[in-house]
């Protein structure tokens, strides 16, 4: 585990960055994991640790635009950069991610939810980059997500819409 | 329309894209600690002596030992044989010997270190073969007519062992709870769990304290698969004594690390079968021996063994049958409820013997189960006659319409026949089908001996209020039971609330477990809201309630809400609680085998392609056609869910899911290493839900959640035989196996 006390007297430095659009000063140790400075720290539960060593994605979260994950990230990493979490991303009824978001709801993309925001965060850089990903596109950006109860297909659904009449089932 | 088979948005659905469901370690209390768990490094030993130095720890840490408890040192399921805390033994790595609590995670794992454990290591069983003489942790057996006599005459007799190993359940929400004692020593717990009610019956058990003293709460539920069934009750004992011990809230929740070496997995199989066939591949005789790794303790090792003994014989006509099941016990970490609860293991072999068997007559897979399958009437080997909503041969008809699975087989059969020595390096295909059945709801006479309640109520706003003990980590009760109680009562979605999984406020509605909660308490839930209703249109002749409005003979139409909330206001609570009662017919011998196992089965076949590297032997499933019939799916999206994250799952059993040890330790204990299937290595799943109302559950529905378990392994094992020729005895396939196969020439050809 990459966990390292704060309150130890050890090294501790402030980083400021921006999270999900506003300032943030964190203050603890530089190696501290983003994971943790996100929700112990700054109270953003969103982001979940499945494994915490970078297998399952379920904490994936943006730095500065790009999905990585945040158990990985040691806190000095964010100096002057930009964090977004699924609650900026999917927390809003009204936000860009509506659509997707109903539709992953409706097509069985959710089961109990755990991988789900770590998904959500992938397919919001996804769909900003791509907006009409082929299948095979999709399952190579969330390759590094894992999900236990859909079999991912209640998932790839959610993004049918989105997909080209090439891709789609029959 | 009532709204049944409508796929509705489950009500949870946003709070979970958006990450505001709040699962166990999202919660933080004021004041609260952190817990962390000393285990054993070896597999077998004595405990000399445990030696706790507070000096050596963060300053006010806290440690319980077995010295500590205030009560049995047992966690109460079935029985109390397995312990707390270790007590002067350790029967396998990773139990736990010891408790911390520190005001932060880290300085509760720094407090460990100031503990110290005088072992002596002693020999330890880490196999089935070495615990196959020793004396097993449970046995049963059952007979029906005279199976040597059948062997006797029957024109050949086919022999066949089959294994299966572990699978770690990879919820990937971890185990977790936080406990906490009120000013006037009430105990609330908090945390992930299926069975709310085995919580707290551990809780006062363990802890001496009167029901009304323990209030045990589910949180949102991060994936269970029969992993949050029995190992929350001892983590939920944990944290309740370290919280006793701190005076403060402990939360304990473990990390994946932990989570695999210190809770349960599937059990591993052996399966030897002795079949007795006719020539033209009719079964007369079943042999069945089956070995069940146990583990350590028995947790519920006791009903998976039954429930195996029950799916041993397949959904086959047979007359002559024979079967011996032991759980054995291996100095590992017990193993235990994981989806399918023993079935998988026993149908994966008898499929493989069926293929066998096949073979050996020269009758393709398709024809081998047509010919063997049960229809409605036939008996079962437990005298259980099978009713109507009996598909097999529907599931298999199905499944050979929509892939042309025969002749697709035949063809890549001869390919391979065709093939020369040496490979071009071209995928070879195989494609493989699976028959399989899944008994829903309890075993035997479970659900008659629990008689499980449900309450409903008018609410002071003139909702319909039920209340149930069911969690829901995933499958998506929050969406069914409202669907349910809408239409049984004519009401809208929105005139009926849930009430939290809270044991001060629900009653015992039994375990979220064995496929029951829709067709069992979904069923309760019907009649239950129907008898509110009942009540509240009483005196109208004639009236009649639909979407929401009672209309009367005369046209009169009312709110049904506004008529309920006028009887709570002129009759104050209102409230009805009806139990579980099994139909008259449905019982079952628990000395003889004999009678209805399960009130009702689930039906499918899988037909699995497969491409597999010529070179590598590493198999990549390509497609699977899933048809399944489970009476009717209330919740369309959902049941379909289920089918194919259980399909996949059962997949990554049989291909890729390998728990490795090595003197008792474990090998692959994190994620890096334990693999299960992404997106990348997932086939196309495609399911076909063949509904057929059964008449016993709640519009027809029955319990599905465990059936995909069944199908995916034996599927997968037949494709790669098909493309390769290797036989495939166990799983998982891993293609370092597949070479040792067939470089040892273990081939179809010298199957029979």
């Amino acid at each position: 585990m990459a966990e390292v006390e704060s309150d130890r007297g050890g090294c501790r430095m402030t980083t400021s960055f921006l999270l999900n659009g506003q300032s943030i000063e964190a203050e603890g140790h530089p190696m501290e994991r983003l994971l943790d400075v996100v929700r112990e720290q700054l109270g953003l539960t969103g982001t979940k640790e499945g494994c915490g060593e970078g297998e399952c994605g379920a904490c994936t979260v943006l730095l500065d635009g790009e999905p990585v994950l945040s158990c990985l990230v040691p806190l000095f990493q964010c100096e002057g950069r930009r964090v977004e979490t699924v609650e900026a991303l999917a927390g809003r009824p009204d936000g860009p991610l509506r659509e997707t978001l109903e539709r992953f709801v409706a097509t069985g993309g959710v089961q109990c939810g755990a991988c789900t925001p770590g998904i959500v965060v992938t397919l919001a850089a996804l769909l900003e980059r791509n907006a009409t990903p082929s299948r095979e596109e999709a399952r190579e950006a969330l390759a590094g997500n894992l999900c236990r109860c859909t079999g991912y297909e209640g998932i790839l659904r959610a993004l049918l819409p989105a997909l080209g009449p090439e891709d789609s089932k029959a | 329309m009532n709204g049944i088979g409508d796929s509705p948005p489950r009500p949870d659905g946003f709070a979970k894209v958006s990450g505001a469901a709040r699962y166990v370690d999202d919660v933080s209390l004021p004041g609260m600690w952190h817990g962390a768990t000393l285990r054993s490094p070896h597999p077998h030993a004595r405990i000399r002596s445990i030696h706790w130095d507070p000096a050596k720890a963060p300053d006010g840490a806290v440690c319980v030992t077995v010295a500590d408890l205030p009560g049995p040192n047992g966690v109460q399921l079935i029985d109390d044989g397995w312990p707390i805390l270790a007590d002067g033994f350790t029967l396998h790595v990773a139990e736990p010997v010891a408790l911390v609590a520190a005001p932060t995670r880290l300085a509760a794992r720094q407090a460990l270190a100031a503990i110290t454990v005088d072992y002596e290591p002693l020999d330890p069983v880490l196999s089935l073969e070495q615990a196959e003489s020793l004396s097993p942790l449970y046995q049963l057996g059952m007979d029906t007519g005279d199976v040597e006599a059948a062997l006797a005459r029957a024109d050949a007799v086919i022999e066949g062992e089959y294994r299966t190993g572990h699978q770690e359940h990879i919820y990937i929400e971890c185990n977790g709870m936080i406990a906490w004692y009120e000013d006037d020593g009430a105990l609330t717990v908090l945390g992930s769990m299926q069975c709310p009610y085995y919580v707290h019956k551990a809780l006062t058990h363990g802890l001496g304290l009167p029901d009304d003293k323990v209030r045990v709460r589910a949180s949102t539920v991060g994936g269970g698969f029969g992993g949050k069934e029995d190992f929350p009750s001892a983590i939920a004992l944990h944290a309740a004594l370290l919280a006793r011990a701190c005076g403060r809230p402990v939360k304990v929740v473990y990390d994946r690390h932990e989570d695999i070496i210190g809770t349960s997995k599937r059990h591993p199989a052996v399966v030897r079968h002795r079949t007795g066939v006719t020539r033209d591949g009719r079964l007369l005789g079943l042999d069945i021996e089956i070995l069940m790794d146990g583990g350590a303790y028995a947790t519920l090792s006791s009903v998976v063994l039954s429930r195996a003994l029950l799916h041993s014989f397949g959904p086959y006509r047979c007359a002559d049958v024979r079967i011996r099941g032991r759980v054995l016990r291996t100095h590992t970490t017990p193993n235990s409820a994981f989806r399918g609860f023993g079935a998988p293991q026993v149908e994966f072999a008898l499929e493989r013997q069926m293929d066998r068997i096949a073979r050996t007559l020269g009758l393709d897979p398709l024809e081998i189960r047509m010919r063997n399958a049960v229809e409605p009437g036939d008996r079962l080997p437990t005298g259980q006659v099978l009713d109507a909503s009996t598909s097999a041969r529907l599931c298999l008809e199905e499944a050979e319409r929509r892939t042309g699975f025969r002749e697709r087989w035949k063809e890549l059969e001869e390919a391979r026949a065709r093939r020369s020595e040496g490979s071009d390096g071209e995928p070879l295909r195989g494609i493989g089908l699976s028959l399989y059945f899944h008994g829903a709801g309890f075993t035997g006479n479970g659900e008659r001996k629990m008689k499980s309640p449900v309450t409903a109520r008018i609410l002071e706003d003139g909702r319909i209020e039920v209340l149930t003990a069911m969690t829901d980590m995933g499958q998506g009760c929050v969406a069914v039971f409202p669907q349910i109680a809408a239409a049984a009562a004519g009401i809208l979605p929105e005139d009926v609330t849930f009430a939290e999984p809270d044991t001060a406020e629900v009653p015992d509605s039994g375990p979220t477990v064995a496929s029951r909660t829709t067709m069992i308490v979904g069923g309760l839930i019907a009649r239950a809201v129907a008898e509110l209703r009942d009540r509240v249109v009483s005196g109208r002749e004639g009236a009649s309630v639909r979407d929401g409005w009672i209309e009367g003979p005369d046209g009169s139409r009312e709110r049904f809400r506004e008529a309920a909330l006028r009887l709570r206001q002129e009759n104050g609570p209102v409230e009805v609680t009806l139990r579980h009662e099994p139909p008259e017919w449905q019982t079952f011998d628990e000395s003889t085998y004999s009678g209805a196992a399960y009130p009702t089965y689930a039906w499918g076949a899988d037909v699995v392609e497969v491409e597999v590297d010529p070179d590598t032997l590493a198999v990549r499933p390509i497609q699977v056609t899933a048809v399944c019939e489970v009476g009717r799916a209330i919740h369309k999206t959902l049941c379909a869910g289920q089918i194919e994250g259980g399909t996949l799952q059962a997949l990554g059993w049989a291909l890729m899911e390998e728990v490795k040890m090595q003197d008792g330790r474990y090998l692959n204990d994190r994620l890096a290493t334990y693999i299960i299937p992404t997106i990348r290595d997932s086939p196309r799943i495609d399911v076909h839900l063949l509904e057929q109302a059964w008449e016993g559950g709640p519009f027809g529905a029955k319990g599905g959640g465990e059936l995909p378990m069944d199908g995916g392994a034996p599927a997968a094992a037949q494709a790669i035989e098909n493309a390769t020729g290797i036989a495939v005895t166990a799983i998982p396939a891993t293609p370092e196996r597949l070479l040792e196969w067939q470089r040892s020439n273990q081939t179809v050809g010298d199957a029979g």
